[in-house]
């Protein structure tokens, strides 16, 4: 059934354009693929001269819910709920970042940008950890 | 400071980039997790946010294929790997998991730490961690085996 009461196609749409023109920016100004997995991948160790354009993406994503405290003063509609303890948190962090260094990209590089420019490869991987989501959700919640 | 307007085009993305991330619902593994279950009450929203963010890059990465250098005069840097191997089907399957056990993929734990949120604080530094581990067990297989490194650069999404 679907859940209309959280159903949000309108922001939702607006919020993905966003993340389409950041990453159109991304490559078209900065000729660099927007994949998170990757840009903090690469820090880890910090290369001499590979280091400065990773670290400025990510101050500006950091200062990302300041703005929009700022566009939008009374918030989201529904605010986030995260319902996994601790645990499960630290594992679930374990396994986004070995996966993403194997994969060798998340939902951002392989998802966005590797669709966008049609890559095999990236098809593979989504459709993979797609998949993977959908059946550790059935398991865990219809299941276990 | 020879390279300000790319550290100023930088920032700028990964403003807008986190901001997309919260208006579009990502930054909620609630929402995540209820659109990853079709069989409970299903939240299909984040379809739109694939397809609204496919839509626009579509025509980006078209064009940057035709060029060599950026619109700053960078280089364009596209992975050049076309396999498709254990490699990539293994991480993403631990990813898979990993996402739908909590809710989180990176960019959404980044935002979410930073807007305050404690658990999201935890799921990046484990994530961190996890990487590093990823460093260490490759960098032990080339000693021991010499087998010859990735290089992560060139093959990164």
């Amino acid at each position: 059934m679907i859940d209309w009461t959280h159903f949000t196609p309108w922001t939702s749409l607006m919020g993905g354009l966003l993340l389409g023109v950041s990453s159109a920016l991304f490559i078209l100004l900065n000729g660099r693929v927007l994949g998170i997995s990757g840009i903090l991948g690469g820090l880890i160790p910090p290369k001499r001269g590979d280091s400065a354009w990773r670290i400025s993406f990510f101050l500006g994503m950091i200062a990302s819910p300041f703005l929009f405290s700022l566009l939008a003063p009374s918030g989201l509609a529904s605010p986030p709920r995260i319902d996994a303890g601790y645990g499960l948190i630290i594992l679930a962090g374990l396994l986004v970042g070995i996966g993403t260094r194997y994969g060798s990209g998340c939902t951002s590089g392989h998802g966005v940008c590797g669709l966008s420019r049609l890559s095999p490869r990236s098809l593979v991987a989504t459709l993979t950890f797609m998949s993977v989501g959908f059946l550790v959700v059935y398991l865990v919640r219809h299941v276990l | 400071m020879g390279h300000l307007r790319q550290r100023f085009s930088e920032f700028v993305v990964g403003l807008m980039f986190g901001v997309g991330l919260i208006i579009s619902g990502m930054t909620d593994p609630g929402k995540v997790l209820a659109f990853l279950d079709p069989f409970g009450s299903w939240d299909p929203s984040l379809a739109f946010v694939m397809g609204g963010a496919i839509a626009v890059g579509f025509f980006a990465f078209s064009i940057a294929k035709r060029r060599t250098t950026s619109l700053l005069g960078d280089d364009i840097h596209l992975p050049t790997s076309n396999q498709i191997d254990k490699r990539l089907v293994g991480g993403a399957i631990l990813f898979g998991a990993g996402w739908g056990l909590a809710g989180f993929c990176p960019g959404p734990g980044i935002v979410s730490m930073a807007s305050g949120e404690i658990k999201a604080a935890a799921f990046v530094g484990s994530l961190v961690l996890g990487m590093v581990l990823y460093e260490m067990v490759e960098h032990y297989r080339h000693k021991a085996h010499s087998i010859p490194p990735l290089d992560s650069a060139s093959t990164y999404e």
